[in-house]
This record gives C-alpha cells, structure tokens and sequence, in this order.
C-alpha cells in the first residue's frame, strides 16, 4: 500500500470515529439484534411444548437466536447509507475530494474503514446474539462445537458486514440519505422478504442480497428445501451484490461533478 | 500560479463558463469579479477539480489539479462556508484533512489559533457563527501552508469586524509572495483588497486588469477625504454604511455618502479632516455597467470584431478580452 492510500485511510478513520451517528448506528445494531433474539429465543422456550412435531423437526437454535437480524440490519443499513451520503448533505464532499482528488482512492480508503469497523461490530453482535439466544433457550439450545454451528455464527457476522457495504454503494450511487434510506429501508424489511416468501416471485426472491446471504446463519435445512445455493453460495450472491453497488457508484463518481 | 485557458462549462444548452482564459499571479491579490450567477463558483470549482470542464484546461504550478501530489500544501481554498459536517467538531474536521495529505498534526492548532478558534476546537461545527464557519473555512485553507490561495465570497454575511479580519489576511498572504485569488461580487469590495482584477459576465472574460488601472479607467463619483486618524475615520465612514476606498498617499475615497455627510461623521467624532472633495462617476457604476454590457458585447461579437472598449465602460482597462 502506498504513504498516500495509508493517509487517507487514517483520515477517514478520524472522520468515522468523529461523528456521533457512527456510535448511534452500530450501537443500535448490537442491542437490537442481540436483545430481540434472546426475547424470541426465550419465547420459543416457553412455547416449546405446544410445538407441532413437524416445526420441532426442523428446529434450528442457532437461526433463532438470529432472530433479531431482520431488525438489527436496518441499523447496520442507516450506518453504511450515512457514512457515505453524510458527504454529501453536509457539503463535505467538496472538501473531501479538493483534499483527496482521486476519487478511487478517496472511496476505497472510505468503504475499507467503515467495512473494517461494520465487520468487527457484525462479529460482536453475531456472538453476542448467539451464546445470549443459546442461553434463553435453554434445554433447546446447540453449542459452538455443533456440525456448522460456528459457520452460522461466523456467517452472521459477515451477512451485517455486506449489509452494511450494499448500502454504502447504493448510497455512493444515490448521493442523498432520504433517498437512500428511503429505498434501502423498506427494500430489506419488507419487500424482500414478500418476494423471497411468495411462491410465485421466490424464484427471483431467493437471489435478492439479503435472502442469500441470510442462507448461512442456518444450520438445519427444512424438508423439502429446494434452494439452489448452500451456505457459502448464497453469501457469495450476496457479495456479488455488494460489489456491483459499489463498483456503479465508483462508475459515476468518476465522472460526476463533486 | 494559476493558469486558466480556454476553461468552458456547459449544463446541457446552458453555457455557464465560456472559454475563459487567464493567469492568476503570485505575490498579488487577484480580485475573481461578476455579477451573481456569472460563473465565478463554477470556475473555482473546476480549478479544484471538482467540477469536469467541458473543454479547456487549468494548470496550478504547470499541473492539473488531480496530478497534485498532497494538493493541499500546493492550494488551499476556501469554497464555501458550509463545505463540511456539522455533527464534526472543527478539531476532527481539520485533523482529517490534515491526515489525508500528511500535514503533521501540530498544524492543526496552530491553524486554529491563526483564525481564533481554538477555544471552540472541540465544539461541532453546527452551532457555529457564520462568521466562526468562515473562519474554519480559511483554516482549513491554510493548513497545508499552501503557496496559492483561493476564497469564494469570503466575506459574505460577515461582520465589519470579521470583513477587516479577511481583508487583512488576504493582503499579508499576497505579501508573502503567495497566489490569492478572490471572488466577489462586489466591486466595493475588491476595490480595497485586489491588486488586480479579473472580471467576468454571463461566464465570459471581460476585463483582466489592474485594480489601479481599472480605476483610472473608470471616473467615479465620490468623495475625497484625507486625515490624520484615518483608521479612526474608516471605521467611522463604514459604520455609517459607506464604501471607503484606499487610494494611496492618505487619501480616502468615500462612495455613498455627499461631502456634508462626511464632514458630519468627522465632526460628531472628533476627526480632523485634511481635505473633504467631491468628485464624480463611481466604480461600482462602471463594473455594472461593464457586466450589464456583456449580454450586448456577446450579441455584437457575433457580426463585428468590437471589443467592449467600443461599447463604453472601461476604455484600455489593461488586457481587455
């Protein structure tokens, strides 16, 4: 790596690290994707006896104690949207590019230190969420050593990891956060997941960033599972994703007035 | 050295910067002047490689301004007041740019301390003055210690006391041998910090002149003053609302106010008074008259060869485009 690349590296550093919605976001994150699955993994708890045989064949600890993702990603989302469209509102970005006037460099040095900080919160959060949901299971619960137990964890992490990264490149592209989040925000909570449940869109559905790469915080496949992906697939469509948003946004930022 | 040649911009049928050509110099204040909409920001913006040219070329020392290697330390501007995060307090705000060109951390406080901001360091830019914004503009400017300098309207909305502040700094830069390049648009302005003079119109070049020749140039109307407390008397002179211009030797030469008047203000605060004249035709007359031409002038350079010198205004004002 170039003196250059590590100077701006540091300096978006100190940039991420100055801004209050950084602590907010990723906080956000941490608590509502650890809390909300301990509160559906002690539900499950106690709602276990009146089970049908069938769900409790296909009972799967580690994805419960990952309930709380659906939820905790949007936050993980307001991070990846605000670190690059906070440039933009606030005018920064004039200031940023007069100071870093390759705007490759000024991109991959801002998507590295906020992927950097989004992969160490995604792993907390991930461990976090699985020993706290395996706790309030209880008698139920699986252990890290379990057959792809510790895939589904490590998994979680990196699937908060590329949620976050998706964002940052859809937001390069966008420019606002209003928009961003405007689309970003109903696209992950609700319309993705009517496409990827629906019979007649799951096809599609199943391809969408967040339906593949939520495939590796499983570890027990339901019956009749015809997903043409395994664990490690479907987080590679989902990086896919992540990489082409990015490389769209570098696309126009090249040749964008600032 | 700033060099500007045949620079245009065009926002689909929309021509804001027309094939401008000129070269900023060290060791003088070059006054960037037009009208509002005229091009200036948009000029300034591509001098920074923010804005793509739709043809032509700007040059900072024989490079453009992305072939920079740590352009902070060869320019530092200031574009607009509001160019940074406001959640960020200015400390970080100037440590990241720092970083991003490698300027030691040490020069961040001393910027600080150069605008007067060092006690709000650690406070976010968003409860900031306009004033306190400006100033933090400007510090970021002159972090990488940069030998050309470059301000968009950097005395707008400020106070008397901050727009003496600005004017100063700009003035010492210049005499330190370094490039300044200003924008106004205001020929009152200009007039008591600019050496010389670019002026623009509809993003057209107009006039690239002396200050002391665009004034020759242009008989104004105005009054003459001259006075022993004369920083006493510009002081009173602007509080009143006038446009004091320093014209060397002393002399003082006040717009918008009739001779009475001045004599007035001298008197209720106790200033001696050396010489109190009227004479006729202001400045600001004949930069508007100058702008206000350029519609015409770009209309009659269609069918003739004739400059603006033809069409009245500033006849031989140096390099007239």
């Amino acid at each position: 790596m170039t003196v250059g690349a590590v100077r701006v590296l540091r300096s978006e550093w100190t940039k991420v690290r100055s801004v209050a919605s950084t602590a907010w976001t990723l906080g956000l994150a941490v608590v509502v994707t650890v809390g909300l699955g301990v509160l559906i993994s002690a539900l499950v708890r106690s709602e276990w006896d009146d089970m049908p045989a069938r769900e409790r064949v296909a009972f799967d600890a580690t994805y419960v104690s990952f309930a709380g993702t659906s939820l905790g990603q949007l936050a993980m989302i307001v991070f990846g949207v605000l670190v690059v469209s906070s440039e933009y509102s606030t005018g920064m970005i004039r200031t940023s590019l007069a100071a870093v006037p390759r705007r490759g460099v000024f991109l991959a040095a801002k998507v590295a230190v906020a992927t950097a900080l989004a992969l160490v919160v995604g792993m907390v959060t991930s461990f976090a969420a699985f020993f706290a949901g395996q706790a309030a299971l209880g008698g139920h619960s699986t252990s890290l050593g379990g057959p792809g137990v510790l895939r589904a964890v490590v998994g979680g992490g990196l699937y908060m990891t590329l949620i976050a990264v998706f964002s940052m490149g859809v937001a390069v592209m966008l420019r606002g956060p209003m928009l961003s989040l405007g689309i970003l925000m109903p696209f992950f909570f609700l319309i993705s997941n009517v496409l990827g449940n629906v019979s007649a869109t799951e096809r599609i559905g199943r391809y969408l960033p967040d339906q593949a790469g939520g495939r590796i915080m499983r570890v027990v496949t339901a019956p009749g599972d015809d997903t043409p992906y395994g664990p490690w697939g479907g987080l590679g469509i989902m990086a896919l994703w992540a990489v082409a948003a990015l490389a769209c946004g570098y696309a126009l930022l090249r040749k964008r007035d600032a | 050295m700033i060099e500007v040649e045949g620079l245009t911009k065009r926002y689909g049928e929309k021509v804001a910067v027309n094939g401008l050509t000129f070269t900023v110099r060290p060791g003088v204040v070059t006054g960037f002047l037009g009208p509002n909409g005229s091009g200036k920001s948009t000029t300034m913006r591509m001098v920074l490689g923010l804005d793509r040219p739709s043809a032509g070329a700007v040059r900072i020392d024989g490079l453009p301004y992305g072939r920079l290697q740590d352009p902070l330390r060869h320019v530092g501007a200031l574009l607009d007041a509001k160019a940074l995060h406001g959640g960020r307090s200015a400390f970080h705000h100037l440590l990241a740019l720092a970083q991003s060109n490698g300027i030691p951390r040490s020069r961040v406080d001393e910027v600080l301390d150069t605008v007067g901001l060092t006690a709000v360091a650690r406070k976010k830019a968003r409860g900031f003055s306009l004033g306190m914004g400006q100033r933090l503009g400007i510090a970021g400017a002159l972090l990488g210690d940069p030998r050309i300098l470059m301000f968009d309207e950097p005395v707008n909305g400020l106070d008397p006391e901050g727009i003496h502040w600005i004017r100063t700094l700009m003035k010492s830069l210049a005499a330190q041998g370094r490039t300044v390049f200003v924008s106004s648009h205001l020929m009152s302005e200009m007039a008591l910090t600019a050496d010389h003079l670019v002026v623009i119109g509809q993003g057209r070049l107009l006039a690239d002149t002396s200050m002391a020749d665009f004034i020759r140039h242009n008989a104004r109307s105005y009054v003459r003053v001259r006075s022993p407390q004369r920083e006493q008397l510009l002081d009173v002179l602007r509080a009143a609302g006038t446009v004091p211009v320093e014209a060397g030797g002393g002399v003082l030469e006040v717009d918008g106010a009739a001779a009475e008047r001045i004599g007035e203000l001298a008197a209720r605060h106790g200033i001696v008074l050396h010489e109190l004249s009227p004479r006729q035709a202001s400045l600001e007359e004949a930069f508007m008259r100058l702008t206000a031409e350029s519609v015409e002038y770009h209309a009659r350079a269609e069918t003739s060869s004739g400059g603006w010198g033809d069409a009245g205004g500033g006849r031989g004002g140096g390099k007239v485009t």
